[in-house]
Order: C-alpha cells, then sequence, then structure tokens
C-alpha cells in the first residue's frame, strides 16, 4: 500500500518535471516565434517588456488569463469548453513516452510509437468539438478542413513511421534511438531521407501550421475552429498548438537524429572532447532545429490552396512513402550496413 | 523534357529551399525597424507640421490679414476677420486653423507675402476634444515664440532654392 502511495509520488513529481519546462518552452516559443518571423521580415519582434522583451510570453500569459471567457449565445455550452481541454490533454499526454535520454523518461512502454500516433490522432476531435460548439459558421467550416487534412495526413506520417519501425526493429521510442549508435551517418535521416522528408511535412499539416494552416485562414474564414473563443479558453488552445509543435519536433529528431546521441560519436578525437555534455542537450538542439525550420517555414510559404493541400497529401506523400517502404524492407531483408547488418 | 525537369524540381523541394534561402538571409539582414519614441526618422527643413505664426524680431506680429492663405487654402481650414487697430494699422482681429480639416500642403506658407503663417516640425500633438484642434491666433503665436528658432534656422538653410 505505502509502496503504491510512494510510485504514485514519484510519478507525480515527474509529471510536474516535465510538465513546468514544457509550459515554459511553449510561453517562450510564442517568443520565439515573434521574434524570428520579424527577424525575417525586417523587424525586431517584441522589445518593450521586460528586457529586450524576454517577459512579453509573461505579459500575454496574464492578459489571456484576466480575459473573459465569452460563450455565444446557441453554443453547446459543456462542448464548448470541452473542446479545449481535448485539444490539450493529448498533446501533453503523449509526452508520457518522450525519453529525454536513456534513462530519462516517465514511462518506457514497448509499443511508445504506437501509443504517440494513436493519442496525437485524439487531438483532431477537440477541433471538431470546437468547431462544433460554437454554432458558428466560420468555426464549422475551419473545423471540417482540419478534420480531413488531419486524417489525410495522418496516413503519410504513419506510413513514415512505418518505415522507422522497420529500420528499427522495435516501436520503443527508446530502443529506437538505441538503433541507431554509431555515428552521425548511422542516424536514420540517411536511410529514410525521404521518410524523413515527408514525416516533418505530415508534421507541419499535423499541427495545423503555415503552410497547412487552412484550418484557421485569417483570409477566408477569420480564424477557423477557434473564432468564437476567448480568454484562457483560446489561451488553450493556443498552447495545444504549441505543445504538439514540439512534440513533433522532438519525434522528428528521436527518430531520424538520433534522439539524445551526440552526433560527434564515432569521430576519435571529437567524441571524447564532446563526451561530458548530457545527452539531454544534444536532444533539446536538435527539437530547436526543427522547431526553428517550423517558423521558418511559416514565414516562407503562402498557404496551400484546399485541393492543393489534399493532392500533395494523396498522390504525392503516401505514394513516395510506400515506394520508400519497399526499398527499406529490402535493405533490412539484405541487411545493407551501416544501418542494418546488425539485426 | 521540360515536364520531367520541372517534377524533379519540385520533387527535390528545390523551389522550396531557394525560398527557405532567401529568406534565411533576410534573418541575418540588418534591421530596419526604428524604435520609435526612442528613435525618430530624419526630418527635412521642409518638413510640413504644426502650424505657427511668426513675430518680427522687435516682438510685433507679421501677419497683416492679407487673407492670402485663407484664399489658397484648398480645404478651407483658414478662417480670418480683420479689422484696424487702435494705431491704424491692419491686423486680424480673427485667425484660426481648424488642423481637423488642413491637408499640410503647406500653400498658406508659400502664398504667404510676410512669411507669418509656416509650418514647423512638430508632428506629436493632441487634443482631447476636437475644438482642441482648431487653434487660435493666440495658440498660433505662442507656438511660433517656442519654435522661433527652429523655424528661423529651416528657412535658411530653405532660402538658396526659393
Amino acid at each position: 500500500m505505502l509502496d503504491a502511495l510512494l510510485t504514485l509520488v514519484i510519478v507525480l513529481l515527474k509529471i510536474v518535471a516535465l510538465l513546468v519546462p514544457l509550459m515554459v518552452a511553449v510561453a517562450y516559443l510564442t517568443f520565439a516565434e515573434r521574434k524570428i518571423i520579424g527577424y525575417i521580415q525586417g523587424r525586431v519582434g517584441p522589445l518593450h517588456v521586460g528586457p529586450r522583451g524576454w517577459l512579453q510570453p509573461i505579459a500575454d500569459a496574464v492578459k489571456l488569463i484576466f480575459k473573459e471567457i465569452i460563450i455565444p449565445a446557441g453554443a453547446n455550452r459543456f462542448l464548448f469548453l470541452l473542446a479545449p481541454l481535448l485539444a490539450m490533454g493529448p498533446s501533453i499526454a503523449a509526452w508520457a513516452v518522450m525519453p529525454l535520454g536513456e534513462n530519462l523518461y516517465i514511462t518506457d512502454i514497448n509499443a511508445g510509437l504506437l501509443y504517440v500516433l494513436a493519442v496525437t490522432s485524439l487531438s483532431v476531435y477537440g477541433i471538431i468539438i470546437a468547431g462544433w460548439a460554437s454554432n458558428s459558421k466560420y468555426a464549422f467550416l475551419g473545423a471540417l478542413r482540419s478534420a480531413a487534412q488531419v486524417v489525410s495526413y495522418e496516413i503519410a506520417m504513419g506510413f513514415a513511421l512505418v518505415g522507422v519501425l522497420l529500420a528499427a526493429g522495435s516501436m520503443n521510442l527508446r530502443e529506437i534511438v538505441l538503433a541507431q549508435q554509431g555515428s552521425l551517418l548511422h542516424w536514420f535521416w540517411l536511410p529514410l531521407l525521404p521518410l524523413f522528408v515527408v514525416y516533418f511535412i505530415a508534421g507541419l499539416a499535423e499541427t495545423n501550421r503555415a503552410p497547412f494552416d487552412l484550418a484557421e485562414g485569417e483570409s477566408e474564414i477569420v480564424a477557423g475552429f477557434h473564432v468564437e473563443y476567448s480568454g484562457m479558453s483560446f489561451g488553450v488552445f493556443f498552447l495545444a498548438e504549441y505543445a504538439n509543435m514540439i512534440l513533433i519536433s522532438m519525434l522528428t529528431a528521436l527518430m531520424f537524429l538520433g534522439g539524445w546521441l551526440s552526433p560527434f560519436q564515432g569521430i576519435p578525437v571529437l567524441d571524447s572532447l564532446f563526451s561530458w555534455v548530457p545527452g539531454i542537450v544534444w536532444l533539446l538542439l536538435k527539437t530547436s532545429f526543427f522547431l526553428l525550420l517550423f517558423l521558418w517555414v511559416r514565414a516562407t510559404f503562402p498557404r496551400y490552396r484546399y485541393d492543393q493541400l489534399m493532392r500533395l497529401g494523396w498522390k504525392i506523400l503516401i505514394p513516395i512513402t510506400i515506394a520508400w517502404l519497399l526499398v527499406v524492407g529490402a535493405a533490412v531483408v539484405g541487411g545493407l550496413g551501416p544501418w542494418f547488418d546488425g539485426a | 523534357m521540360n515536364a520531367l525537369g520541372r517534377f524533379f524540381k519540385s520533387l527535390f523541394l528545390l523551389e522550396l529551399l531557394r525560398g527557405l534561402r532567401l529568406t534565411g538571409r533576410y534573418m541575418l539582414d540588418k534591421k530596419v525597424t526604428i524604435i520609435y519614441p526612442e528613435e525618430k526618422t530624419p526630418q527635412s527643413p521642409r518638413f510640413r507640421g504644426l502650424h505657427a505664426q511668426r513675430r518680427y524680431p522687435n516682438g510685433e506680429e507679421r501677419c497683416i490679414a492679407c487673407k492670402l492663405c485663407e484664399a489658397v487654402c484648398p480645404a478651407m481650414a483658414i478662417t480670418i476677420e480683420a479689422e484696424p487697430r487702435e494705431d491704424g494699422s491692419r491686423r486680424t482681429s480673427r485667425y484660426e486653423i481648424d488642423l481637423t480639416k488642413c491637408i499640410f500642403c503647406g500653400f498658406c506658407e508659400e502664398s504667404c507675402p510676410v512669411d507669418a503663417i509656416v509650418e514647423t516640425r512638430v508632428f506629436e500633438y493632441f487634443g482631447d476634444k476636437r475644438s482642441d484642434l482648431v487653434k487660435s491666433k493666440e495658440e498660433l503665436l505662442a507656438v511660433g515664440d517656442r519654435l522661433e528658432a527652429q523655424i528661423a534656422a529651416d528657412r535658411a538653410l530653405d532660402a538658396p532654392y526659393r
């Protein structure tokens, strides 16, 4: 009895230790977004709240917390308030299986990849319910678009993950990283290059980020599924979107860029020179690289039209992944070195 | 061949990478933002901002109520009433500029035969109510008294081109 209680407390402490930095990271990701997009447009971004603008996300959060939550007339009150939680829940729950280091995780289940795929798919419910419960045509259209988009890109994403699964021979995220041990060239980005690119593109679409953000296309449907939300109920959607971005970036780093493995592994002098750096630093650096790419892409490309989006998903990404799965399968059976000869 | 080339170009995301390279260069480029209240854009000596009425060095107001500015004003923002002063000279008894109508074209300044009405470099002013933006003769003279040094310097700079 006491043992069980102790385990519970330890797990809860672990969750807090993960969630607090995650929320801070989300807050500062919004700051990074405004800064980087500003830089790309020749501006300097937020500058006045705190030293060089560093307290801006805190001020934004405080503002959102103190604003009124307006529930539109004719909206389904229960579902309207439930939807943000449904969007937020999965994007946090998926973090349960993320290994931040070889022995640094909340839980280590042997079908981690499957769990992540299943849980992140649930977040589309939040969007659909938000669109329906708002009783607004824009929200409804946004929710429909988003549902169709997420469902289509889930397939390409799933196929890309099947490639990783084939290559690593495991669904456990920790073992997937360990299977990439060796050197920079042993990481899966090289043998799975097309899947790597497809996964990242599908990740952009899954998180409803530009250029696939037509679920909230400002110029056509105001803000899409969250038009009617205000105050913290909007804030929770916002949080979920950014937590999802970090999740996708970290998953990409884990599955294709060797997670917490040092990039200098296998290089004689540099390896021992950088061996003191803890693995989590490498993982966070790789994750930040993909986050930068998220923002960079948003500042560069115009939004897809709906038919273009569907064409890209069904006619290009899915055939590419299927074709490359055959290649990967052949390579694994043939034991192509240096990636697949071990197994 | 052309279609094939296009196919490979988009398959390998070449165009997208070129776009990313361009925006990446801008990311590292010099920023053009001017952080306004602390920094300000440069102003020409011909800048046309808030109006002022000038005086001669002996303290006598310049305006002789010729009403040329009132006539030339395209927005009809100037209202002038004139009558002889006690000493018999021709002066305005009322000179008002409605800044909510004014389009800051500078015609009043151009038309003035005695350089009485001028536009200054001041562009940061406000009124709590609309009537605050209808400037009376006293207010205009006060602006002129306050900024005379700057006004005179700007006219001197511009003189060779007139």
